[in-house]
């Protein structure tokens, strides 16, 4: 765990990253006792400037833009954790029987997997969010469905690599039941890259949320920043900060979660650092 | 020549079945949706009569077991008839063809500015590796990797429109200009460079960080050592040799996007008013009309399937150990 920590700290870049992502999961937690109240509720005169009253202003249903970015910040988290928990499990699950016993399986796996690669992904979520009707539940599992065939491909691999491996045929030897050389010995050999794809799609499935919720797809009841966004567009003109803010809020979430994700990459694969 | 042809005919069939399952998701679709297919058929506009709801009941015979109902959807869709649009009052397949080309051409400039900038990026990070070009153009790709599609455009609009007053916010073309010829191009064009400059950074940034590995994975060949040892000028040994060999992954991404690109120009169509599929596509989300929405994507998956296809063929003709794969 230290040697861990050092790796990582070697990474610069990664602890920036981290230290955002910590501020941004601080300011996610102490939402509500930030901004207490429905960040939906009027709190002003409509588009007031920032740095008033208001940190961040108000939009133009005089809502308060700072309470949203706090309340947005858990929507964003909880849907991109969510989402990329239930894609990681798919995937492993489906990789992983894939590389395990090849044939058949494999064979169908990677027919559909390929599938997934070919029809236009943010397109197959729109619809699919547009078919179920717009709630959290809706969104989480349209990511997930788009985001599990990179998840499955990659765990297919290593499996398929382990498989041939000594300890594994050792295993197959003894007599070892199948799910217990999978759950034991193998997946335990394959975690450093999972976690690493998995960070790093925890940012692509904020990235899906917020272009969902610019789109008006997002749960009406439920602030996000996608959706500040695309509430400010219409004064652009004669508030553009309205749209700014939001954004920068995404980007940044968006960066330090992709910072934290190569950190653990270097972290998690000192051999590859060379490189 | 017989083992090309070969491989373009299994390509070729490869390809029939990823549409037929196409086709099958979007029935699953359609029948996931809320309600009878009819109704979403109809487009949910609620505009449609009793009489037609029946007619298209039978037409795509819903009242028979599912396997019959997808027999029937399928050859329909397949026909290319993808039903009617009550919102446009117009067949899908007609609005959806109507609004190709500008998303084609959108699609077409951003696929060219940004392999041509992004190969260029990445060279330049490449051969200077380690120095401060190098830093600004990977501190720059990871920026661009987690920028909002959407935010960029709306913030190009603040800059180069509303403050700078250069570039047009939004549409294809002046309303009410008529110009004709190359004025019209050129009043295209201008509208055509804020769209396609905020699709374009995000793959830019992709085809940098990649051309940017590829060569250096290429600059530990041994091919390049033996033209350093037989004393080629460094810059010569990237011109000549390692550029074209590292351009290789860089094609094949290109191909692999274009579903991505898709996707992207929906949202950059929303913000930019550019007349495209994606539009289309963000219309139909408003109007609730589904099927002119599953139509669109249909089509679009369709079309990426086709440029794979392209792809896969003109792979054959470059590379003649892909053949024998």
């Amino acid at each position: 765990m230290v040697a861990f920590s050092r790796r990582y700290g070697r990474n610069r870049a990664a602890v920036v990253g981290l230290g955002i992502l910590a501020a941004v999961i601080v300011l996610a937690a102490a939402a509500p006792w930030i901004s207490p109240g429905s960040p939906f509720r009027l709190a002003g005169k409509p588009l007031s400037p920032p740095f008033g009253q208001f940190l961040f202003g108000t939009d133009t249903l005089g809502r308060d833009v700072a309470a949203g970015i706090a309340h947005g910040a858990r929507t964003s988290l909880l849907i991109g954790l969510v989402a990329t928990a239930m894609a990681v499990t798919a995937g492993t699950v489906l990789g992983g029987m894939a590389g395990f016993y090849g044939g058949a399986v494999d064979d169908l796996l990677m027919r559909v997997t390929e599938f997934f690669q070919t029809i236009p992904a943010f397109l197959f979520a729109i619809v699919l969010v547009a078919v179920l009707g717009s709630s959290l539940a809706s969104t989480v599992l349209a990511i997930a469905v788009v985001s599990w065939p990179a998840v499955a491909r990659l765990v297919r691999g290593e499996f398929l690599a382990m498989r041939r491996r000594e300890f594994v045929q050792a295993c197959i030897g003894l007599g070892m039941r199948d799910a217990r050389i999978i759950f034991r010995h193998i997946l335990p050999n394959c975690l450093a890259p999972i976690i690493v794809l998995a960070s790093l799609m925890v940012a692509t499935a904020i990235l899906i949320e917020s272009g969902l919720s610019f789109l008006g797809l997002s749960d009406p009841n439920v602030m996000s920043w996608g959706f500040q966004v695309g509430a400010g567009r219409g004064v652009l003109r004669v508030a553009w900060w309205l749209c700014a803010i939001p954004g920068v809020a995404i980007l940044l979430t968006v960066l330090a979660i992709n910072l934290v994700g190569e950190g653990l990459n270097d972290a998690l694969n000192p051999r590859l650092r060379q490189g | 020549m017989n083992a090309r042809v070969r491989y373009i005919a299994r390509r070729l069939l490869h390809a029939v079945h990823i549409v037929l399952a196409i086709v099958l998701l979007n029935f699953l679709l359609l029948h996931l949706a809320p309600g009878d297919a009819a109704t979403v058929l109809a487009g949910e506009a609620g505009s449609a009569t009793p009489e037609y709801m029946a007619q298209l009941r039978a037409r795509f015979g819903l009242d028979q077991p599912l396997a019959v109902q997808l027999w029937r959807y399928a050859r329909n869709i397949l026909a290319l008839d993808l039903g009617h649009s009550f919102r446009h009052d117009q067949p899908v397949f007609t609005l959806i063809m109507g609004r190709l080309w500008p998303t084609l051409l959108l699609m077409t400039t951003t696929l060219v500015a940004s392999v041509t900038t992004g190969s260029l990026l990445g060279l330049l990070a490449a051969t200077g590796r380690h120095r401060w070009r190098d830093t600004i153009i990977s501190i720059f790709a990871l920026v661009s990797y987690a920028t909002p599609l959407f935010w960029l455009g709306l913030m190009l609009i603040v800059l180069f429109s509303i403050q700078l007053g250069w570039l047009p916010t939004s549409g294809m073309e002046s309303i009410g200009a008529f110009n004709t010829g190359w004025w019209r191009a050129l009043d295209i064009g201008r509208h055509l460079i804020l769209p396609a400059g905020a699709l374009s950074l995000f793959y830019m940034a992709l085809y940098t960080r990649l051309m940017r590995a590829s060569l250096l994975e290429q600059a530990g060949m041994d091919y390049v050592v033996t033209a350093r040892a037989k004393g080629l000028s460094e810059r010569r040994i990237v011109w000549a040799h390692t550029l074209r060999n590292a351009l290789v992954p860089v094609v094949t991404m290109a191909g692999l996007q274009t579903g991505g690109l898709l996707g992207g120009s929906v949202i950059v169509e929303t913000v930019f008013g550019w007349p495209g599929l994606g539009l289309l596509a963000f219309q139909s989300l408003f109007a609730r009309d589904l099927n002119l929405l599953l139509g669109i994507f249909f089509l679009s998956a369709c079309t990426v399937v086709v440029v794979n296809l392209a792809v896969d063929i003109v792979y054959t003709l470059l590379d003649p150990r892909i053949e024998v794969a």
